[in-house]
């Protein structure tokens, strides 16, 4: 178990005793030779998918097999956001659990997520673009998602610092918003799931990357790792951009290609924008940190790609649109960039279900969207890993729909340019 | 910028071409003895390679040709960029 409970007594405390109490938030046990459970993947959603097994299943013989470090993967790379304004059912159904889950998150795990629902605003620059916006409005309002459509005069109470000049290149003729939308701490997320997998038994075993999947008569039964082999009675296989390579490696192929996703943040600056405002025309999305940086996501790098820190013409028309849409942000220096490796599906809507061998399963496919699905990712894992049956949410995004042709096409949900 | 020789006009930057997916994915035929799973591989299944992909690009914004290129997705070295066919 966990030392103590994260509280203000516990800081104030902690301060009067020189900070010599705080222990590490979790144990670096080594690997077992057997679990009932092997996550691959110490990313978010594995680690999400770690603590709903022990917490909501009570399967607390559980390892979670991280290549390299906790939250130095897609968790830390990406742009914090959090929502839900999917278009089709089956999405607005899981995004909006994983939203729900985040609404609580902070006090399920006695760890500061810094959930900030400030708004999520995505624009329309053109008549065309405003009329389908209404329809996805339309859409969310019968999934049961909280969304507003806005006029140009509404949108410029909301965000006055975008570009209204009669002259704009992207003049701005409506958009949505979700209000529950925003931004959380994306480390915060993954630290606090291991934490907290951590205190109910769960080993989270650094550094130990799955080298083979031990097969017999077609159903899972180990793998092989640089720490040694580990037996285990399930496994889920939560490694995102490297899931084709994994997948390679158990003898099957994906329905998903691994491309660079962008990210970069500006200098520090002052409190400027109190809403995540996205355009998919520029492909920019932008949101300001708590450390005053403007936070900015791009859109897919033009190619697959591993390389994790994305091509400089993708990096210069991210900017471009900023600019564009944000006229007083062009004076600002870029401090950071990089890119997270992202799997995308061909219909940009998860992958999560039984793989084609026995005893594997899949979460992955979130390409663009991963963080703001981690609770509800891990939470339909894990029930798939416990029971060895699908959750309902989680059963139209079976891999079989490649073959039945029951695609999830959140092409334009997905948010960002493709 | 990533620079790409194409095979027929030499090292051009990467914002004149257009990548077109893998290289060497074949229709199975006849269409009407392909089963589910057959198909739904030959639309979606793809390598995904961490490492050297075969694959194709089209320099559209030159020569518009469409060629084959050998690219490392770990470290986006260009191995070989051939007309189609030269093998």
């Amino acid at each position: 178990m966990t030392a103590f409970r994260y509280s203000f007594l516990q800081v104030l405390r902690q301060g009067l005793e020189g900070h010599r109490g705080w222990a590490p938030a979790w144990r670096s046990p080594p690997l077992q030779k057997r679990y009932d459970v092997v996550v691959i993947g110490g990313g978010g959603h594995g680690l999400a998918t770690a603590y709903y097994l022990a917490k909501v299943h009570g399967v607390r013989s559980v390892a979670v097999l991280e290549r390299g470090w906790i939250g130095g993967g897609n968790s830390g790379r990406n742009t914090t956001i959090v929502r839900s304004n999917y278009f089709f059912p089956a999405s607005a159904r899981i995004y909006d659990l994983a939203l729900r889950l985040y609404e609580q998150l902070s006090a399920e795990l006695n760890y500061n997520v810094m959930l900030s629902q400030r708004g999520l605003l995505t624009l329309a620059h053109s008549d065309h673009a405003f009329e389908l916006a209404a329809r996805s409005v339309n859409a969310m309002l019968i999934n049961g998602i909280d969304v507003e459509l806005l006029d140009r005069a509404q949108i410029q109470a909301e965000v006055p610092l975008l570009n209204f000049a009669p002259d704009a290149r992207f003049p701005i003729h409506g958009g949505y918003i979700q209000r529950r939308g925003g931004i959380a701490r994306h480390d915060a997320v993954v630290w606090g799931y291991a934490r907290a997998a951590d205190a109910l038994g769960v080993d989270i075993v650094q550094g130990c990357e799955v080298t083979g999947f031990r097969i017999d008569n077609g159903r899972l039964v180990g793998l092989d790792t640089g720490q040694g082999p580990v037996a285990a009675g399930a496994v889920g296989m939560v490694v995102a951009g490297h899931s084709g390579a994994l997948a390679a490696k158990a003898g099957f192929r994906l329905p998903i290609l691994s491309y660079a996703l962008q990210a970069m943040v500006s200098e520090p600056i002052k409190p400027v924008l109190d809403t995540v405002v996205m355009s998919p025309t520029t492909g920019a999305y932008v949101s300001q940190s708590d450390k005053g940086e403007l936070v900015i996501g791009a859109g897919l790098d033009l190619y697959p790609s591993y390389a994790q820190r994305g091509n400089l013409p993708s990096t210069q028309s991210i900017l471009a649109g900023l600019a564009e849409l944000f006229p007083s942000f062009r004076r600002l220096k870029l401090l950071r960039q990089w890119a997270g490796t992202v799997d995308v599906a061909w219909d940009y809507s998860p992958i999560i279900g039984p793989s084609p061998v026995e005893g594997l399963y899949l979460n992955c496919g979130w390409g663009t969207g991963g963080f703001k699905a981690i609770p509800a990712g891990g939470y339909v894992l894990a029930h798939l890993l416990a029971t060895g049956r699908h959750h309902e949410f989680s059963a139209p995004f079976d891999l079989r729909r490649f073959e039945t042709g029951a695609l999830i096409d959140e092409a334009a949900g997905a948010g960002i340019a493709h | 910028m990533q620079m790409i020789a194409c095979p027929w006009c030499g090292p051009r930057g990467e914002v004149e071409f257009v990548y077109g997916g893998e290289a060497g994915i074949v229709r199975p035929v006849p269409a009407a003895s392909v089963d589910d799973a057959t198909w739904a591989q030959y639309l979606y299944g793809r390598h995904n390679e961490k490492g050297p992909h075969r694959e194709l690009w089209c320099h559209n914004g030159g020569c518009g040709q469409w060629f084959t290129m050998v690219r490392d997705t770990a470290t986006h070295v260009v191995v070989t960029a051939e007309k189609i066919g030269a093998r």
